[in-house]
């Protein structure tokens, strides 16, 4: 068939399982391919890390040794992936792109790395990541920014922009991310490739090296809402280990995706989240989407989230307060960096010294905002009005899902700009996740997925779709549908039309 | 850093003042594993081997709340007549310290478990015994902390040491916290009150099976808080006295820290808000940190635990399994021994009640279990400043000496030097009789060579209980016991000399 006479690394997941059940193609050639792309071009893209060959190459020809013996295997198995360095893996480095988990080696597999390890998926490697998932650039990891492959100079997202790079670059077909205010959806809207943040708890937390804990969520990354949703169903579900994890049963997002149609299907646009510091060519390609939406039967109203102006503002409460506490642990005292220990100094000036060391400034700053905010006497005006806004926020959505079934919005407010344009300028870049961050403060899904090139600088254009807690296959119904429509207009995903590296 | 002032003498210090205390009592639960994970917590393994990624808090880990600690809190929470939360947090206690593996433990803070409550102690007056009601604010959950060992430094404290080690076994562990209402009215009486209260929860815990309370392996620890005021007038500036961790030491800390606070202020001092902690050998305490900047632990509801919110029907289910209150069973266990308040209350004060109460069920009559456990086992434990369940001595054992008296192999005398074989480490009861040659002579020859030796050397004594003056048979009797060393049988020594002379009693 044809995936033998294509580059094995532009194919997507669903295409490659095929290939690899029908016997054209093993998943030693096909993870080998894709290690010999990384090789290839990742000195240019900085998308990993930490890439683990051996290991990857022992587990494809394990899945290619069990398929040849007639073992039942999962769709995705002998499938490549990227991971986000903040998901545990047993033995390999997990650094969050911090200086201060350097050398750390983890002894347990996160869940999703255990539900990927059972789906036989082959882990390529660790992709890079803003310090601790703070950022949307990529450009607050320690270990250097990775490039958007649409244009080396610009930003890739953030704080996934490894995994999302990794995917724009052909270097996985699949990779995870984590997205706590938009980590997983503005990356995947840069870099023209697909995302989904699940309903939170529908993807186990355990061994997701946590930033704020009531907003984190781990999730899928593609480049075809249908390869996103193989993937989501892969990791999906409960997990004793995670008291915040759902025990509902997970939405079927396969067939969503399959399903691919929005014929009669309520859409509702959010006024908030559109109009001025909207670039225009979002606002011209988005408003294009919402018509071929319509187009396909889809019933398109507008409606109003009041509260979500004041989102941002909550979110860097909530957000740095959980920080704050959460990465209390790493003091040196007992894995990671350890500085100024010269058997003089006392505990709390190694840890100090630490700290001081292996932080970036971003960490600090969060760090030090959670702090104040959760001080006694401030304590009620910060993070508990914080909480407030949150409620209302999450009232907002219920009584917009009254009205719709699923809402939309630009992913991001621009497309990728420039490594170092917005670096030094902590608001600018916490502005870019204005339209993702009220998802997290309501616990709800989505998706972000490419909808053309703004016509200004010819770079990718994200749509979100939201969807109320467990509809998560709503997001791939919609998705895949309005995917479809545009590949039809196209002849082609529009990662096609990335430059070759 | 330590204010020293004179302590003045305890009756002086409470005819100034009126003292009002506050217990803060943390019980390691008695589950088979930690608060979340599932990790053992069985004392005395190596250092670290009771450990995996979530009690040492390894980056990505996630608690996930113990059932049974819930439901044995609950279960304190209603014998202690709480409330139960119908819906609560845990919090993130938010501090830095090595010993906390995430450098912060999860804990309840205004959203506690249970709340709302009280337990009557009963202490011996001098007019007999007196009921106090000790209110509880809350009882809630929360975990240990892992175990510091300081090597080298004068102190044995962080600051000073060479280096220390820590032990993360601990860490995780479920802890119980109780903490009262301010606690005042009890005048002089206060330090009993305080020692009274802390024995029947430790017996309240122990018949309820939350928790085995094992003091010597710490899994008991006491924060005493003590303030004074003079009559009629507010409450004073309290200090924290922490981790009192026996009976006798929760008594002592009262005590010398009423002593200490009024000495500060009758001297025209200022109390100071501070902890300070205690130390077991002198009985007295030292100051540690100020508080007057009060430590600012960050309390945020935990997100990565879901509430709790025990149902009704729950609730009622585990009212069930209640054993019976402590005060009924006082009643009961009086008046099925048939012993006067005096005497029950002697078995209380003694800490005993329990003990006595095992060994009566071990087969041994009131009388004598009462007799050891409140008489020579109560002086030894006192005089080695240690609880008397860490003697080491067993209901069986006492069960096993009192056989051995009853069928004549053994007295008193050398009943209590089988006690201190077995405290001193020398197996059991017939280990330390063999061990150790305990048995009573009952060699009649032997016996009557004694008598005779005693009749050659008293022979005025000898002249008088032939003449009928049989009551001073006494002092031959005393001199074959001391020539035994105490292992005849006074009676049957008695028998024989009478026999031997030709009187009859």
């Amino acid at each position: 068939m044809a995936v033998m006479e294509h580059d094995l690394v532009r194919q997507d997941a669903a295409t490659l399982a095929r290939a690899m059940g029908d016997g054209e193609v093993s998943s030693e050639e096909v993870t080998r391919a894709h290690l010999d792309r990384i090789t290839a071009v990742d000195d240019r893209v900085h998308a990993f890390l930490h890439v683990m060959p051996e290991r990857a190459i022992a587990a494809a020809r394990d899945v290619d040794r069990r398929r040849a013996a007639g073992e039942p295997l999962g769709p995705l198995a002998g499938v490549p992936l990227a991971l986000k360095d903040v998901l545990t893996m047993e033995g390999e480095p997990t650094t969050c792109g911090s200086r201060i988990l350097e050398g750390w080696r983890p002894p347990y597999d996160s869940t999703v790395v255990e539900r990927l390890r059972s789906a036989d998926v082959i882990i390529l490697g660790k992709t890079n990541m803003d310090e601790f998932a703070m950022g949307s650039s990529t450009e607050h990891s320690a270990y250097g920014p990775t490039r958007n492959p649409w244009d080396l100079d610009r930003i890739p997202g953030g704080s996934g922009g490894g995994s999302a790079a990794a995917l724009a670059a052909f270097e996985a077909p699949l990779a995870i991310g984590t997205d706590t205010g938009g980590s997983i959806r503005q990356p995947a809207a840069v870099t023209g490739t697909v995302g989904v943040k699940p309903t939170y708890g529908g993807v186990s937390r355990y061994g997701l090296v946590a930033l704020a804990s009531s907003l984190d969520q781990a999730g899928p990354c593609a480049r075809t809402v249908l390869d996103t949703a193989l993937l989501h169903a892969a990791i999906a579900g409960h997990d004793a280990r995670d008291s915040t994890s759902i025990s509902a049963p997970v939405p079927d997002v396969v067939a969503a995706a399959r399903a691919a149609d929005v014929r009669g299907m309520r859409i509702g646009l959010v006024r908030e989240l559109s109009g001025e510091g909207y670039q225009a060519g979002v606002s011209q390609r988005f408003d294009e989407a919402v018509g071929i939406l319509t187009d396909l039967g889809a019933e398109v109203v507008e409606v109003s989230c009041p509260h979500f102006e004041y989102a941002l503002a909550a979110y860097y409460l909530i957000l740095p307060s959980e920080a704050s506490s959460n990465l209390a642990r790493f003091d040196g005292m007992r894995y990671g960096l350890r500085a100024g220990d010269d058997d003089a100094r006392s505990v709390e000036e190694v840890m100090a010294l630490t700290r001081e060391a292996g932080f970036g400034a971003e960490v600090k700053r969060r760090i030090m905002i959670g702090t104040y905010a959760l001080s006694s006497g401030y304590y009620d005006a910060y993070y508990g009005s914080a909480q407030k806004v949150r409620t209302l926020i999450t009232r907002d959505f219920e009584a917009a899902f009254d009205k719709v079934d699923v809402l939309v919005s630009p992913t991001a407010p621009t497309t990728a700009f420039r490594i170092g344009e917005k670096v030094d300028d902590p608001l600018a870049m916490y502005l870019n996740d204005i339209a993702t961050i009220p998802v997290n403060l309501a616990g709800n899904a989505a998706m972000s997925l490419p909808i053309g090139l703004a016509p200004e600088d010819g770079l990718p254009v994200g749509l979100q779709i939201m969807a109320p807690p467990l509809a998560d296959d709503r997001l791939y119904r919609a998705g895949g549908a309005l995917e479809a429509a545009l590949v039809d207009r196209w002849g082609h995903l529009l990662i096609e039309e990335a430059p070759s590296l | 850093m330590t204010t020293t002032h004179d302590t003045i003498p305890f009756h002086e210090a409470i005819a100034a003042f009126d003292p009002v205390l506050g217990l803060e009592t943390h019980v390691e639960l008695g589950t088979a594993s930690k608060m979340f994970c599932s990790c053992p917590t069985a004392f005395g393994a190596d250092a670290n081997t009771q450990v995996c990624p979530v009690c040492l808090g390894l980056p990505g880990s996630m608690p996930v709340v113990n059932r049974t600690a819930v439901e044995s809190t609950i279960r304190m929470g209603l014998a202690l007549n709480c409330q139960t939360a119908e819906w609560c947090r845990f919090a993130r206690k938010n501090y830095f310290y090595p010993d906390m593996p995430k450098d912060y433990q999860v804990s309840q803070y205004d959203e506690p478990l249970c709340f709302n409550g009280w337990l009557d102690v009963t202490v011996e007056t001098e007019d007999g015994p007196r009921d106090f009601r000790v209110e509880i604010e809350r009882v809630h959950m929360e975990e240990d902390t892992g175990k510091l060992t300081h090597a080298g430094g004068a102190t044995g404290r962080i600051h000073g040491a060479d280096y220390s080690l820590v032990d993360y076994n601990r860490a995780g562990i479920p802890l119980i916290e109780i903490v009262t209402k301010p606690i005042a009215g009890a005048g002089a009486l206060a330090p009993l009150v305080a020692r009274a209260y802390v024995t029947q929860l430790r017996d309240l815990m122990r018949a309820l099976g939350v928790s085995d309370v094992r003091m010597e392996e710490g899994s008991l620890r006491c924060d005493v808080n003590v303030s004074l005021a003079r009559p009629g007038e507010p409450w004073g500036t309290r200090s924290e006295t922490k981790n009192v961790n026996s009976l006798r030491s929760v008594e002592r800390a009262v005590h010398s820290e009423i002593e200490r606070q009024a000495a500060v202020l009758l001297s025209g001092g200022r109390v100071i808000q501070e902890t300070r902690h205690f130390h077991e050998d002198t009985g007295r305490s030292t100051s540690g940190r100020s508080k007057e900047q009060a430590e600012d632990y960050r309390y945020f509801p935990e997100p990565d635990l879901v509430p709790v919110a025990p149902s009704r029907e729950w609730v009622e289910e585990l009212r069930g399994t209640l054993p019976e209150p402590p005060s009924v069973k006082r009643a009961r266990l009086r008046a099925e021994w048939g012993i006067s308040d005096h005497d029950f209350q002697t078995i209380v004060n003694a800490g005993a009640l329990a003990l006595v109460e095992d060994t009566v069920a071990a087969g041994v009559d009131q009388a004598s279990a009462r007799k050891w456990w409140t008489g020579e086992l109560t002086r030894i434990a006192n005089d080695r400043g240690v609880e008397l369940e860490s003697l080491g001595v067993t209901p069986a054992q006492i069960l096993r000496v009192e056989e051995l008296v009853a069928t004549g192999a053994l007295n008193d005398k050398l009943a209590r030097q089988v006690f201190d074989g077995i405290i001193a480490g020398e197996g059991g009861v017939d280990e330390v009789v063999a061990a150790r040659g305990l048995a009573v002579v009952s060699d009649d020859s032997a016996l009557l060579a004694a008598i005779d030796a005693a009749l050659e050397e008293q022979p005025d004594v000898a002249e008088k209980i032939r003449g009928g003056k049989v009551q001073a048979a006494g002092a031959i009797v005393g001199s074959v016991m001391k020539a035994t060393r105490g292992q005849a049988d006074a009676a049957k020594v008695r028998a024989l000399l009478l026999e031997r002379l030709g009187v009859q009693e």
